[in-house]
């Protein structure tokens, strides 16, 4: 590596495009949006920069505290369900034979390549009153003949709600975590595994004292991946959870939409960049703690 | 030393990975307190034998015993047997002490008693003082003696070691030879050891298993597999060695008559059958090279053709006017020995024939 | 051998079968977990494909095999013609953010400058600031900078296929430096040594090395941009309609077999290019 001095010319031909994109078409929106949130309506089309904090401090009435607590819960529930179901599979997919690995891992991944848009419709059709599940259930409930006990077959509401934005954030961002768990779990040396079994320990405390631990920046790095995406979901509450499961993403879409309060929503999404700031700082403080456990 | 049951008893063990044979029908019998060595060069089979041993990989074919039990479908942390892995891993997320306690925890026992143990366990290999580290600011070789500790303390009836000196430089290496064997001889525990590198084995061992090819060559004490080799692999691995071939005329009471293009006929104190060609060998230290003609059952004539001065000892290379070229080590016992041959010299070599070796 | 002996002998064989300790993924209850992600993971997809043939208008149940939903699809104008907006947006996109990604990771990867570890955070941002904050931010900025809305196609996308670049470079950025990393310096070094130029040394040394980079960085940009979603939300207007906005607004509407077709295309798109992708990485690894 070399100084830029060295071929001056080089460096900023190399270094203009770049930077100019990043500033003007990235930077400069988001400090729009941020000397917005500091403003006011005036009329319809016309905002003043007032430097006032009142955009930040409604974001604290009760209405919207409860959205952003909302939002919170069910992107730490959704991390949390993700993780359960990611790390078993990350583990057999690094465990599996080496010629099955590539397609295990091209399997998980490939839905999460296909439009955002596509999967969570996909799951309207599942869910819904006449879906798959209530179908599958029905006939699970029929011939059990559980409508001779109990009457007919009620469906379930599983749209619509809480419940369907849930299983479809996870649905969707599942395999996302898949692929920094696998990292980690690859890369541990077998034989910390082979000592913990040879020294007496059983498969179960082997995994918790042994495993768990050495894998833990593949699962801080996943519960990140999943979880600020999960925070700012604006289309998957849109489309299955109709008016009653909104999460923040939609209040801020309805300001910039319907709403029409600009400096609002400017300041809700200020909020939910530093919370996602605030992960990664911590993030960045668990991983330089433990920069001693690669040894 | 017991002579009765072995500890550790391979019986017709083979091991498969797929189509290719890593183990071939190996037996060996491993009795308690010794300090055993499995030798041999890359891909000979040696350390999935010792994993087989711990119950990291199954036998395809035969089984293990273990104090007379079989081990088959035994579980790694079921076995009597502990091991200290090649890259020693020491857990890196806990303590030295910890690393330590880690084998007792499992059995339940207090606090109390645990602690005391890895007391004993660090001071056993002098690391008593890091008892709060994280392995990753210990050297090699003190990582190695906390896996050695860790294993140790949970007093195993064997305890394996994969290639433990071969992470180390050479001074150290020395050392923890030395170490390692003073160790096995005061705590008596059967250690089970393999090794690429045949002075390890020679130096540590009491008895050493030759492995090639998933093949066991032979099973004999340091000394038996350098003076009495059965094959020529075993020969040739061990240690430096002259081949020559030869015809068998005649056996009687004083040993078999050879008849050899080089040297002529000579008489090898040997029993072995009266006719067939025979491969002989002879130890380069064994052969006396001088300026003037030696006093020995078989001599030879020939020409200096290349000599390593090595500082302790002098490694030469004499080839005769048949063409048969032979190695010689000797000490440079003297000063004046450094100086006592050039290239071109012509020289005399003589060995008695008690020092000739016949192979298989 | 014994009657023990033997039943000894036969049960060890039996036994023998085992796995060994570490061999996870012989246990049975990891297989079924495993299986049951990937059958719960893809049933929804295979299932809405099945049902782009089904002919059904509301498409609850499965009343026989048709082509005319396509052919809906196909003749539907508006997301035919959303459809080629997408397409062109990509493909500009995946061209310019290429290039300018390209760059940029040569200049991180072959230079030091003051304040390279802030450039590589604010690099960094386009991935990590959520789509939404950004799709509002775009829509902001081209609405006060004065954008104007009524240019001629292509030039209406611009907007749109300016945000696509912005969000997309940095991880073509990422792919291209990945695999610049494993070059050897050496290779530069003798070029030098055997007197060719700057320019010549990067063309024909470092060049062709970065192809691999450039192609998995392209396919990547080009898959962000046709999938995207929130952020071409927010920075089409009401005469650029690109395909995701328009198949947003038919599910708003109603579930028909219609926009299951669409969606279905929109699928097979994305598996011929994971399939083309995956085609070029696996000469690389030879390199």
């Amino acid at each position: 590596m070399e100084s830029w001095r060295k071929h001056p010319l080089v460096f900023w031909v190399f270094a203009l495009p770049g930077t100019f994109w990043l500033f003007v078409f990235f930077l400069a929106p988001l400090a729009f949006i941020w000397l917005m949130s500091l403003g006011e309506k005036r009329g319809i089309v016309d905002i003043d920069i007032t430097w006032t904090l009142a955009n930040y401090a409604r974001a604290f009435e009760p209405v919207y505290v409860k959205i952003i607590w909302k939002s919170v819960w069910i992107s730490a529930l959704v991390t949390l369900l993700c993780l359960l179901i990611a790390y078993p599979v990350a583990f057999a997919i690094a465990f599996a034979r080496p010629r099955w690995k590539p397609w295990m891992l091209l399997g998980v991944i490939l839905p999460f390549w296909i439009n955002m848009l596509v999967r969570t419709y996909a799951l309207i059709a599942v869910f819904r009153t006449r879906g798959y599940v209530n179908f599958g259930l029905e006939w699970l409930y029929n011939a059990l003949w559980l409508d001779k006990l109990f009457g007919p077959f009620e469906p379930f509401t599983l749209l619509y709600n809480n419940f369907a934005v849930v299983a479809g954030i996870v649905y969707v961002y599942m395999p996302f975590m898949v692929l920094p768990l696998y990292a980690s779990i690859e890369k541990l040396d077998r034989s910390y595994l082979e000592a913990s079994l040879d020294l007496g320990a059983s498969q179960a405390r082997t995994f918790w004292k042994v495993t768990w631990p050495l894998t833990m920046p593949g699962v801080v790095s996943g519960i990140i991946l999943v979880f600020i995406p999960a925070l700012g979901s604006f289309l998957i509450p849109d489309l299955l959870g109709g008016t009653n499961a909104q999460m923040i993403g939609n209040v801020i879409a309805r300001q910039f939409k319907s709403a029409n309060d600009w400096p609002f929503g400017a300041a809700l999404s200020f909020l939910l960049m530093y919370a996602t700031f605030g992960a990664l700082a911590i993030r960045a403080l668990m991983a330089g703690r433990k920069s001693s456990m690669e040894v | 030393m017991s002579k009765t049951a072995p500890i550790v008893s391979i019986e017709n063990v083979t091991k498969r990975f797929g189509s290719v044979v890593a183990v071939d029908d190996a037996n060996i019998e491993i009795r308690e307190g010794e300090f055993f060595a499995l030798l041999g060069p890359s891909g000979c089979g040696k350390t999935t034998l010792l994993r087989m041993i711990a119950g990291l990989e199954e036998p395809t074919e035969g089984r293990i015993l273990i104090d007379g039990k079989d081990m088959a479908g035994i579980a790694p942390n079921r076995r009597p047997v502990n091991m200290v892995f090649q890259s020693y891993a020491v857990f890196p997320h806990m303590t030295v002490a910890e690393n330590v306690a880690y084998g007792l925890k499992v059995t339940g026992e207090p606090k109390a008693r645990i602690e005391e143990k890895v007391r004993e366990g660090l001071d056993l290999v002098q690391l008593s003082q890091f008892a709060d580290r994280k392995p990753d600011q210990l050297s090699g070789g003190q990582r190695q003696r906390v896996a050695l500790a860790r294993a140790l303390v949970k007093h195993p009836r064997v305890l394996l070691l994969d290639e433990p000196l071969s992470a180390l430089d050479a001074k150290l290496r020395e050392a923890m030879q030395l170490e390692l064997a003073n160790l096995q001889a005061r705590i008596g525990i059967t250690f089970v050891i393999v090794t690429h590198d045949q002075d390890e084995a020679l130096s540590m061992a009491d008895r050493i298993a030759v492995m090639r090819d998933g093949r066991v060559e032979q099973i004999d004490t340091p000394g038996g597999l350098y003076e009495t080799p059965k094959t020529r692999f075993v020969a040739d691995f061990i240690g430096k060695i002259n081949l020559l071939e030869g015809q068998v005329m005649g056996a009687d009471e004083t040993g078999l008559a050879v008849q050899t293009a080089d040297l002529g006929r000579i008489t090898i104190p040997h029993e072995g059958p009266a006719s067939g060609a025979v491969q002989l060998a002879v130890r380069p230290e064994k052969i006396a090279i001088s300026r003037q003609p030696l006093q020995r059952d078989i001599t030879l004539r020939g020409k200096v053709t290349d000599w390593a001065y090595y500082g302790d000892i002098s490694h030469m290379y004499v080839e005769t006017p048949r063409g048969l070229r032979l190695s010689v080590i000797f000490a440079n016992a003297t000063r004046a020995a450094v100086d006592a041959f050039d290239i071109g010299d012509e020289v005399h070599l003589g060995w008695n024939s008690a020092d000739m070796i016949v192979l298989d | 051998m014994t009657q023990q002996a033997r039943e000894v002998f036969w049960l060890t064989r039996i036994m023998r079968i085992r796995s060994g300790p570490l061999e996870y993924s012989r246990r049975l209850w990891l297989r079924l977990v495993v299986a049951a992600t990937f059958l719960l993971l893809y049933a929804p997809i295979i299932t809405l494909m099945v049902f782009s043939f089904n002919n059904s208008r509301r498409n609850v149940v499965w009343r026989g095999f048709t082509w005319k939903y396509y052919e809906k699809a196909w003749n539907n104008d508006g997301l035919f013609e959303a459809f080629t907006n997408s397409l062109t947006i990509a493909f500009v996109s995946t061209l310019l953010s290429t290039i300018i990604g390209a760059m940029v990771a040569v200049m991180l990867w072959r230079f030091r400058f003051p304040g390279k570890a802030a450039y590589e955070g604010l690099m960094a941002l386009p991935i990590v600031v959520p789509e939404i904050c950004m799709g509002v931010a775009m829509m902001v900025f081209f609405a006060r900078i004065g954008w104007p809305a009524d240019l001629p196609w292509p030039l209406n996308l611009s907007a749109i296929t300016i945000a696509h670049i912005a969000f997309s470079f940095p991880f073509v950025a990422i792919v291209v430096r990945a695999r610049l990393a494993g070059f050897n310096r050496e290779l530069e070094e003798a070029s030098h040594d055997l007197g060719a130029s700057e320019w010549q040394t990067f063309w024909n040394v470092v060049f062709p090395y970065m192809k691999p980079g450039l192609i998995g960085g392209a396919l990547l940009a080009f898959t962000l941009s046709l999938d995207d979603f929130v952020i071409t939300f927010f920075t089409s207007g009401p005469n650029t309609v690109t395909f995701p906005v328009k198949v947003y607004s038919m599910v708003r509407f109603s579930v028909t077999p219609e926009v299951n077709a669409a969606s279905t295309v929109l699928v097979l798109i994305t598996v011929v290019m994971t399939a083309i992708a995956m085609r070029f990485n696996k000469p690389q690894d030879s390199a």
